[in-house]
């Protein structure tokens, strides 16, 4: 462990505050909007230390608002988070060797995580982009929340800041190096298109998920490294 | 939104991210099958990043969103700092929305 901190450079960090300070933005606003919507303070802060996927809170919260049931919330949060089991075959093993770093690592496994780990190609740089991501995040995130929940809702809407551009284009300076790849470049663009062809028709979660159809194209690819 | 439903949504979320780590462990993976692991983490990102940039809800996000995002993306490309691509995106939107381009 100690040695995957010393492998952290100052440009990794710099990244990873960039990326942590849009997430502090969003957790305010999270905190703000479920105290808005009529939660107690602390409902908020519970969610978002033991679920801690952004887009599946916003999401259970917005059902419930619009007179959803709890149980209805549940299902769209899960449908979101379906993503984070391929996203664990892909990076599980930066996570490091052990029960305990699998167990604690695993809860860290979010967009930005691995999307950071992804984008290292050296295994030692990407287990400390990996962790170093996740511990920021999960700081920024949770620490905004209960700082949205108390001070309600003067903190407003993240889009005003355009902060809700901030996430995918952090995503895709991430996965730049990998769409130089030809095969993994097609794939990307025709499951891009499958997930927004079928927006309008699927709930939320699923178009993503549909998305893996563009993996298709890669089948007859041969491995080359 | 309760504290059980919390609580289930926690349990499950937990219950997708330990699976892959775990699944892992278990069987030996092939290069091809690494190979295949990674694309689509990556193909996953990609669709990601389409639909939360071009998609709000299930109708059209607008135009400030996507541009912003556009912008930033070309920063990227031209080998920007990661730090100049995030605040380009947000600043790029937020410019045009104050303007009131949606």
């Amino acid at each position: 462990m100690r040695s995957t901190w010393r492998t952290l450079d100052a440009g990794l960090l710099r990244d990873v505050a960039a990326v942590a300070a849009g997430a502090a933005v969003s957790g305010a606003s999270f905190g703000a909007i479920s105290t808005g919507a009529g939660l107690p303070w602390w409902l908020p802060v519970v969610m978002s230390v033991l679920v801690f996927a952004g887009g599946s809170q916003f999401m259970a919260v917005g059902v419930v608002a619009a007179g959803g049931s709890p149980a209805a919330a549940v299902l769209a949060g899960l449908l979101l988070n379906v993503r984070h089991l391929p996203f664990g075959l892909a990076v599980g093993d930066v996570l490091g060797k052990g029960l305990l770093p699998r167990l604690v690592g695993s809860h860290l496994l979010i967009d930005e995580t691995t999307a950071f780990a992804l984008a290292q190609s050296d295994p030692r740089k990407a287990k400390a982009a990996y962790w170093s991501c996740g511990v920021a995040l999960f700081i920024s995130w949770n620490v905004a929340v209960v700082a949205g929940a108390l001070i309600g809702r003067t903190i407003g809407d993240p889009a005003a800041f355009g902060l809700d551009a901030a996430f995918p284009a952090a995503l895709l300076a991430l996965l730049l190096p990998a769409l130089k790849d030809r095969a993994t470049r097609h794939a990307a663009l025709l499951g891009a298109a499958v997930a927004l062809a079928t927006t309008p028709f699927l709930p939320a979660g699923v178009p993503v998920l549909f998305a893996l159809g563009g993996l298709l194209v890669t089948a007859r690819q041969e491995v080359e490294r | 939104m309760t504290l059980t439903a919390v609580l289930v949504l926690a349990a499950g979320t937990y219950a997708f991210r330990l699976a892959g780590p775990l699944l892992r462990d278990r069987v030996e993976l092939s290069a091809r099958v690494e190979l295949l692991m990674s694309t689509s983490a990556t193909v996953l990102l990609f669709a990601l990043v389409a639909t939360a940039s071009l998609t709000k809800g299930q109708g059209f996000a607008g135009l400030a969103l996507p541009i912003g995002v556009l912008v930033a993306g070309v920063a990227a490309w031209r080998k920007a700092p990661f730090v100049v691509v995030v605040v380009l995106a947000a600043v790029t939107t937020a410019g045009l929305r104050f303007v009131g381009v949606s």
